[in-house]
């Protein structure tokens, strides 16, 4: 079983890692033809990351070691969470290392640290990036830990694992009113923690209603390969999170064998893909929701949450 | 007989080295009132690691206090305690040696900062209510003196009023509280109070329970009775609200713990949802003041609020299910409440000892004021980087792994038996999450403005690293919050023997590489998340570093900033702007109070002249608690003053109708 589960678990990350640049491209992709425009094709975003590695690296003058570290810490801290998060496999061998709380705060920990490499450029931009940033993450965090805790009380654990298991051997959970009004509030949630329209506007070139890109303006060359990277792969692990936990199928249980592995590793990349594809639909019908509007929807999310952890407690006890 | 020896020599050092401080020379005071804390908090350790593994065997002292005597005696849980407020001593002691140099501090304060601490040790093992109370008292004038250190200044005497008089009405409660106790009782010593607290009528453990829990929340800073939190550690010096906050407060916990969980035995239900109440309005409001806050001491302060709230939040957790007879997750939520007071007794020092370096580099405590301290202090920076890791309950911080349990003993209470745990535990969780996140905002302000990004006064401009002592206190604390971050599961032995002596608990977390939760399911591993993430970072760096073929060497280059033209450091968002649209969000809650004047030229009203904006952001509870009440008790001094008369006649009669009453109540 360790064995297996370890190669596993090598697998998922290794699959993270390389689709999580095609999923930017198939969202951009959907949104460019749904506008009517030919697009640059899904393949697209390779192309950047390659070209900005080549790239000279350039340190500005007055910055710290904050800002010179911050992207290794904010890809190496999601690369850690996709090790946590069942992607190919119900229960990576990591699964002892970190719950569903420990993946919450390790994207959390990336997003921090980006938003002290904003401060830490001293341009007026970078400070606005990193205040609006950590608004919306403060105000997400409280949802997104009412969403999990709601999923976690019919299973009585916050382990991953028991979770995704739970609900692959009995699917029919996934309807019951709290698992519903959590994944609603895991999808604003998840929305806001991925930078992705009515939040955030990832392909806008205007500083003042940027949030994101704000943080990341002074960056350049490898250093903002690995940004742009590691939020790819945020995206990834978070769609992964929001697949898995609410439709499972596919997804390698008890049996890890090659070929158990293979079909997983096709199920959620086609699920990923999906995913993406819908993700870029919705941008197209949705506009941007002025920055002092964004927490009124947080606030509904956090409310979701707390509906849904209420019902999925209160429904236990009549349950039992 | 090795935890007597001990003790003697905590309250031998306690009175010692005040007397030490006075008789030295001026230039030697320094050194002995540092050097003698550190020391005084090293016997603290050691005694509270005895009391820990083998309890101290109570001995009388019948001559130390009229009447009754003086007892002392401890258990694991008091050894916990002295153990914090011994640790936390040995890096303010260490620091204080070199703060104190130059003559930064008045002889007075340098002799009482080692009998505060003496004080603050003996609390906890004081064995009975008499001995409780006289100990307690002697924390609070010690510390009250403290406050007023820099009496010169108007705010600090207001800030030591409002410190004498809320400490003292908290002593009023519980001492009410105790002596209510002791009588019902029949004894005054805490050993027979345990045995014999449970069979007291309702009424009266509902009566005792109300009344200590104010006396205590008061000290520990909890909503409402918080006030003077905020005020007296920024008034105080840097080390002594290091002292306080870290450790002084925490006794207010001790307190709770000592009568309301353990003395009064397992109580309804109520009375966990009231400290679950108080805990969870403490943690929010706190952290929302905090996340606002643009002193970098008065942030800490409400942070320190914050963080007692969690701590309460988890003995209410705890009370609650172990009223609900659910002995696994109260064991979980006790633990998170206990790893929580010594993880914030860590950082906490530490970050008070960091904030009051850059006060005495810059002569500033405005986070926007300051700025680019990285650069200028290092090794402050860096140390105060790891306090606001450690409190902002982030992943490879020491408040993550806290938290962490407390969620999980929320997940894990079963709520079939009772609707309430049902309801309560779910709007908990809530509390928590929001307090967690405005958390993080209120660190990343903190270090973010006030430690990055480039100087916003000649003064920051100008900071430099302070002399080796005040570095190597503030190493010490840090040592602590990354062993504390690392492996939490060196903790363990500290509360293994917690369960004997408080009762209703059952199980809770099994300290290994792994944390495990015994009887529920759920693991996590610090150490694990660390490899984890140290792993992925050397495979990235790797990687980049594979691709560096080709590619220009790196350079130095001047900040793009949009192609913005030269900036100034007037151009950096500043703490108050940085929290802003928090401030927006939470407008009703905290009620700020904005103004904007605009004056316009003379020629004419369409040239603006200047415009000044103004913001002030005061503790809303305050207002609206605090001035109403004080509004009352004033009327009253008026209708009181006019007994005042003035006549002779009228005083002696005064004092026949006293006397009169007194032989009528005492009859």
């Amino acid at each position: 079983m360790s064995r297996a589960a370890d190669v596993g678990t090598a697998t998922q990350i290794v699959l993270a890692v390389a689709v999580a640049p095609m999923l930017v491209g198939v969202t951009r992709q959907t949104r460019a033809r749904l506008e009517g425009r030919a697009g640059a094709g899904w393949r697209q975003p390779y192309r950047d990351l390659r070209k900005l590695l080549r790239k000279q690296s350039l340190r500005p003058r007055g910055t710290t070691i904050v800002f010179a570290a911050a992207p290794l810490l904010v890809a190496a801290s999601t690369l850690a969470a996709a090790g946590l998060v069942p992607i190919v496999v119900a229960s990576p061998t990591t699964t002892r290392i970190g719950d569903l709380f420990v993946v919450v705060g390790l994207l959390l920990f990336g997003t921090v640290t980006l938003a002290l490499a904003g401060l830490d450029s001293g341009t007026a931009f970078g400070g606005m990036g990193a205040s609006r940033t950590i608004t919306m993450a403060a105000l997400v965090e409280p949802s997104l830990l009412l969403a999990v805790f709601a999923l976690s009380v019919p299973v009585r654990s916050t382990s991953l694992a028991a979770i995704v298991t739970s609900v692959a051997a009995h699917p029919e959970t996934v309807a019951r009113p709290g698992a519903v009004l959590a994944g609603a509030a895991l999808v604003v949630a998840v929305l806001a923690e991925t930078g992705r329209l009515p939040i955030d506007n990832p392909a806008t070139h205007l500083e003042l209603t940027m949030v994101h890109e704000a943080m990341t303006l002074e960056y350049a060359g490898p250093r903002l390969a690995v940004i742009e990277w590691a939020s790819a792969l945020r995206l990834t692990v978070l769609l992964a999170l929001l697949a898995n936990l609410f439709w499972p199928a596919g997804i390698a249980i008890h049996n890890v064998s090659a070929p158990a592995l293979l079909l997983a590793t096709v199920a959620i990349t086609a699920k990923l893909v999906v995913l993406a594809a819908v993700l870029g639909g919705a941008e197209v019908l949705l506009a941007k929701l002025r920055l002092f509007r964004v927490p009124e929807l947080l606030a509904g999310a956090f409310l979701l949450g707390l509906l849904a952890v209420t019902t999925s407690s209160v429904l236990s006890v009549n349950a039992s | 007989m090795l935890a007597h020896v001990l003790l003697a020599a905590c309250t031998g050092f306690g009175l010692i080295v005040p007397a030490g401080v006075l008789l030295a020379r001026t230039a030697a005071r320094p050194v002995v009132a540092g050097g003698g804390t550190a020391v005084l908090g090293v016997a603290g350790v050691a005694l509270g690691v005895q009391s820990i593994r083998a309890g101290v065997v109570p001995v009388r002292i019948g001559w130390l206090l009229p009447l009754s005597g003086a007892q002392f005696g401890g258990d694991a849980l008091s050894g916990l305690f002295v153990l914090v407020v011994g640790a936390v001593a040995v890096a303010v002691g260490v620091y204080l040696i070199g703060y104190a140099r130059d003559g930064h501090l008045p002889t007075a304060a340098l002799a009482i900062i080692p009998g505060f601490v003496g004080a603050m040790l003996l609390v906890p093992l004081a064995g009975s209510v008499t001995t409780f109370l006289a100990m307690w008292e002697l924390m609070a004038l010690t510390s009250t003196v403290l406050v007023l250190t820099d009496h010169e200044r108007a705010a600090c005497r207001r800030a030591g009023l409002v410190y004498a008089v809320m400490t003292h009405l908290g002593f009023l409660a519980v001492l009410v509280g105790l002596v209510t106790f002791a009588a019902g009782v029949g004894s005054e010593v805490f050993a027979a109070m345990a045995r014999d607290g449970a069979a007291l009528p309702p009424a009266t453990r509902d009566a005792i329970f109300l009344l200590t829990v104010a006396g205590f929340a008061s000290k520990a800073g909890l909503l409402p009775l918080h006030a003077w939190l905020p005020r007296a550690h920024p008034e105080a010096p840097g080390p002594v609200s290091a002292l306080m906050s870290a450790a002084m407060v925490a006794l207010g916990v001790y307190g709770l713990i000592r009568i309301d969980v353990v003395a009064l035995g397992v109580g309804p239900g109520w009375w966990g949802l009231t400290l679950l109440v108080i805990g969870a309005t403490s943690a929010v409001y706190a952290v929302l003041q905090a996340s606002v806050a643009t002193d970098l001491k008065r942030l800490l302060a409400y942070s320190t609020s914050e963080n007692m709230g969690l701590v309460a939040v988890g003995l209410g957790a705890a009370m609650l299910l172990r009223s609900a007879a659910q002995p696994a997750a109260a064991a979980v939520a006790f633990a998170a409440a206990m790893l929580q007071v010594v993880n914030h007794a860590a950082f906490k020092s530490l970050a008070f000892l960091g904030a009051s370096t850059v006060q005495r580099a810059t002569g500033q405590r405005d986070l926007d004021q300051l700025g680019g301290l990285a650069r200028r202090m290092p090794a402050t920076s860096g140390l105060f980087g790891i306090a606001a890791l450690a409190g902002s309950g982030l992943p490879l911080g020491a408040a993550f792994i806290s938290e962490w349990l407390l969620l999980q003993s929320l997940v894990h209470a079963v709520p079939s038996h009772s609707s309430t745990v049902a309801l309560a535990m779910p709007l908990t969780v809530a509390a928590v999450a929001l307090s967690a996140g405005l958390g993080i905002a209120a660190m990343v302000k903190a270090f973010g403005v006030g430690f990055l990004a480039r100087p916003r006064t000649a003064a920051a401009d100008a900071a430099v690293d302070p002399s080796a002592a005040m570095v190597a206190g503030m190493a010490l604390a840090a040592a602590a919050c990354v062993l504390l971050a690392v492996a939490p599961a060196l903790t363990g032995p500290l509360f293994a023997h917690l369960d004997g002596v408080v009762p209703g608990l059952d199980g809770g977390v099994r300290w290994g590489r792994v944390l495990e939760l015994s009887g529920l399911r759920g693991a996590m591993s610090p150490l694990g998340v660390l490899a984890a993430v140290a792993a992925a970072a050397l495979l990235i760096a790797m990687s980049i570093g594979l691709t560096r073929r080709g590619r220009p060497a790196p350079t130095t280059v001047p900040l793009w900033a949009c192609g913005a033209g030269p900036l100034t450091p007037r151009m950096q968002y500043t703490a108050s702007a940085f929290a802003e649209p928090l401030q927006r969000v939470f407008d009703d809650v905290l009620r700020p109070d904005t103004d904007i004047e605009v004056s316009h030229l003379d020629e004419s009203r369409y040239m603006l002249d200047r415009i000044r904006y103004r913001r002030q952001i005061s503790d809303a509870v305050e207002a609206r608690l605090y001035a109403p009440i004080l509004r009352v008790v004033e009327a009253g001094a008026h209708l009181v003053r006019q007994a005042h008369n003035g006549r002779l006649h009228w005083y002696l009669g005064y004092g026949a109708v006293g006397l009169l009453i007194a032989l009528v109540v005492a009859r």
